[in-house]
């Protein structure tokens, strides 16, 4: 019987490690991951949790044990934050490179200086070139499916690429949430052990990661993108597939909420996405006729979806919770991006908000969307980025 | 496995190669011999983990690798952390008959590798690792190193470095894993043995083997061999094992404690163009740690105290 428990996102990322029958975990606390490593301990050292269990000294290192593991043929999984993922920047690039299924939730959480340890995803946001698809989840449900489907995805052969999936600090991590945990069997239905399609192996000795020259090199970084492309087609058909075995479906690459009469989207990541449906009903009581459309999946950037979606809408208004220094946010930038080839562009106004774990409440949205209607109406906006309640 | 096999010569070495032809290493290169050494030593149930280092280039570039055992190629710092990784998947997937080798230069184990190194010995990591210390990151055109001795020419001290190196086997002692051993190429019996003895002993083993280049030091390509020699005889270099905390030095090196029955350390010094800089005082300093060295070996070996 599938069974219904109320707990933190972290305890969830845990007890999906453990239906995902990890085989070897590798990881390091930092806040506010902390309560995943901790609650996997108790699972390994309890024996519910069938697993090799690497306490490393680094985040550095937990990666690099993840390689080696994957490598000699395990489901392997890590969960890091921050500073953490920052550190592992390095060995990320080796593991995705390497074709390696890892999966890695990430506790969204700000960069020092100052020490913050709450919510923002400019760490993950900013390791967007590393290879990593990412995912971003708006409540605890997703976090345990989005982890089952992650290894699903990159377990496929046509993607072997490594996998974040993201909670932002506290709001999910430390938040408690009834959640349905589906039958082991069935999930093993779902996710079969892992295959992989190469080992390091006595028997048939390769060599993983020699010298390649710059005859060979591009062909291997080509087939990653070919990969990531693969994978905008394989997200919506796994979480679909999920949402047939266990009732729940996350939207795919793009979780849209009445945004088909839409004159203005707002586009947001993660937790964001769940206070702008409260905002959006608020709105259309109004009579605004908005929609809110939640990126789920950042890489591979869901550009296709970007452009159906502004076919019909007069703007867009995108509100990131992360800044690339010198530019603007990471998904104003993406959209912005994902558009220019079109003739018809909507009107692109970013918002930079609740970096550092400032509140984004319906309420912030409401006052972003007005301001974005206003601007809409007008027909021009006044400014490319607004930096959402500043201190002046 | 079964029991260790402990040769009586070279001519008793398994015939197979699993370090095949075609690996583009420098002429003269001791760690390439002691490569071939150590799979014959440990046949070809073994993983090696490699990182940056002269042997991730030594392989030959991608389609082709001379080795004959499967490799994981690892980012700098890494292979404590992804040796740690592959020990742990063989044991999920309950394979207990191969034996994971981590194979780093001194610069990976040393300096930028010491952490992982550190961690996976306090974790108790079950492998073998192997720094092979060439005293100077070769790899890369020969800069110093935290293995690089005192008054070395490299690239990065031109004038020679003015620091000593680490004492790698003793940083390790501290760890307390069980083994521990010097080797160099020059001694390949002992190697093997040492080698052969690694593998049946459970946890981390570390041994350090000095791995004469010709490229970095200096010196004629044909002299390796005699320069691992040299290192040994003049008691720079020095054979021995700490085996659950009990350090006893090895033949050759067992008969050395007497100061008078070892060479002049000039005549290592004076081969090498990288110590053409050294002035008569720099040469008795260097005399001189190696004869304090020396009386710290004597006092472990004839006591037999716990390190």
């Amino acid at each position: 019987m599938a069974q219904t428990v109320i707990d933190t996102a972290n305890h969830i990322a845990a007890y999906a490690a453990k239906a995902a029958r990890v085989q070897v975990i590798a990881a390091y606390p930092i806040t506010p991951q902390t309560s995943i490593v901790e609650r996997i301990a108790e699972l390994v050292e309890s024996g519910e949790f069938d697993a090799e269990y690497i306490r490393v000294e680094s985040e550095h290192s937990a990666m690099a044990a993840c390689i080696g593991a994957a490598a000699a043929g395990a489901r392997t999984f890590t969960a890091t934050a921050a500073h953490g993922l920052v550190l592992m920047h390095e060995p990320m690039h080796w593991a995705s490179g390497s074709r390696l299924p890892i999966v890695m939730p990430v506790a969204n959480r700000a960069l020092g200086p100052g020490w913050n340890i709450w919510a923002d995803s400019t760490d993950s946001m900013s390791q967007r070139d590393t290879g990593w698809i990412q995912f971003y989840c708006a409540d605890n449900q997703e976090v345990f499916d989005t982890i089952i489907q992650a290894y699903k995805l990159c377990e496929n052969e046509r993607i072997l690429l490594p996998a974040m999936v993201c909670l932002e600090a506290f709001i999910l991590t430390h938040t408690y949430m009834p959640v349905k945990i589906p039958d082991q069997e069935k999930i093993d239905d779902f996710l079969p052990h892992y295959k992989p399609n190469w080992i390091l192996d006595v028997s048939n000795p390769l060599s993983h990661g020699n010298i390649l020259s710059p005859e060979w090199y591009m062909e291997f970084r080509y087939m990653m993108q070919e990969s990531m492309e693969n994978a905008k087609q394989l997200i919506p058909e796994i979480d679909k597939e999920y949402s047939k075995h266990f009732g729940f479906e996350h939207g795919g690459l793009v979780d849209k909420y009445k945004c088909d009469d839409a004159d203005l989207i707002l586009l947001t990541v993660g937790t964001i996405g769940s206070e702008a449906k409260v905002a959006v009903d608020n709105l259309r009581r109004e009579g605004l006729k908005i929609g809110s459309a939640r990126i789920r999946v950042f890489r591979p950037f869901p550009k296709e979806e970007i452009r159906k979606l502004a076919e019909n809408a007069q703007m867009f208004a995108v509100i990131d919770r992360g800044i690339s220094f010198g530019m603007e946010g990471f998904i104003a930038e993406e959209t912005k991006a994902s558009l220019c080839s079109q003739n018809d562009r909507p009107l692109i106004a970013g918002f930079i908000a609740g970096l550092g774990g400032r509140d984004v409440t319906f309420k912030t949205i409401e006052k972003i969307a007005k301001k974005s209607a206003e601007w809409m109406q007008r027909g021009r906006i006044e400014k490319e980025t607004v930096w959402v309640d500043l201190k002046e | 496995m079964g029991e260790t096999k402990i040769i009586e010569s070279i001519k008793g070495l398994s015939k197979e190669e699993y370090l095949l032809k075609g690996h583009i290493a420098c002429a003269g290169c001791g760690a390439t011999i002691a490569l071939r050494l150590l799979f014959k030593a440990l046949g070809n149930r073994v993983i090696m983990v490699i990182p940056a280092c002269c042997s991730s280039v030594i392989p030959g570039p991608y389609p082709y690798t001379s080795f004959a055992v499967p490799v994981q190629n690892i980012i700098f710092e890494s292979t404590g952390a992804t040796a740690s990784g592959v020990v742990a998947a063989l044991r999920k997937r309950g394979i207990n008959d191969v034996t994971v080798v981590g194979w780093a230069g001194d610069g990976g184990t040393f300096d930028i590798g010491i952490q992982a190194l550190s961690g996976a010995a306090e974790r108790g990591t079950d492998f073998i690792y192997i720094c092979y210390d060439n005293e100077a990151y070769g790899n890369t055109g020969v800069q110093r190193s935290g293995a690089t001795p005192y008054g070395a020419w490299t690239t990065t001290t031109p004038t020679g470095k003015k620091e000593r190196k680490k004492d790698m086997p003793f940083i390790m002692a501290a760890h307390k894993i069980p083994y521990i051993a010097t080797a160099c190429p020059s001694y390949p019996i002992d190697f093997i043995r040492k080698l052969r003895k690694a593998r049946e002993i459970k946890g981390t083993r570390f041994i350090h083997l000095l791995a004469p280049c010709p490229t970095g030091w200096r010196y004629d390509a044909s002299k390796t061999v005699q320069m691992g020699r040299l290192a040994v005889q003049t008691g720079m270099w020095v054979l021995f094992e700490i085996e659950y905390g009990r350090f006893k030095l090895n033949p050759p090196s067992d008969e050395l404690i007497d100061k008078a029955k070892r060479r002049p350390l000039e005549e290592y010094l004076t081969l090498q163009g990288r110590f053409r800089r050294l002035g008569e005082e720099d040469i008795q300093k260097k005399q001189k740690w190696v004869d304090e060295d020396w009386e710290r070996y004597r006092r472990y070996h004839q006591t037999m105290c716990l390190i």
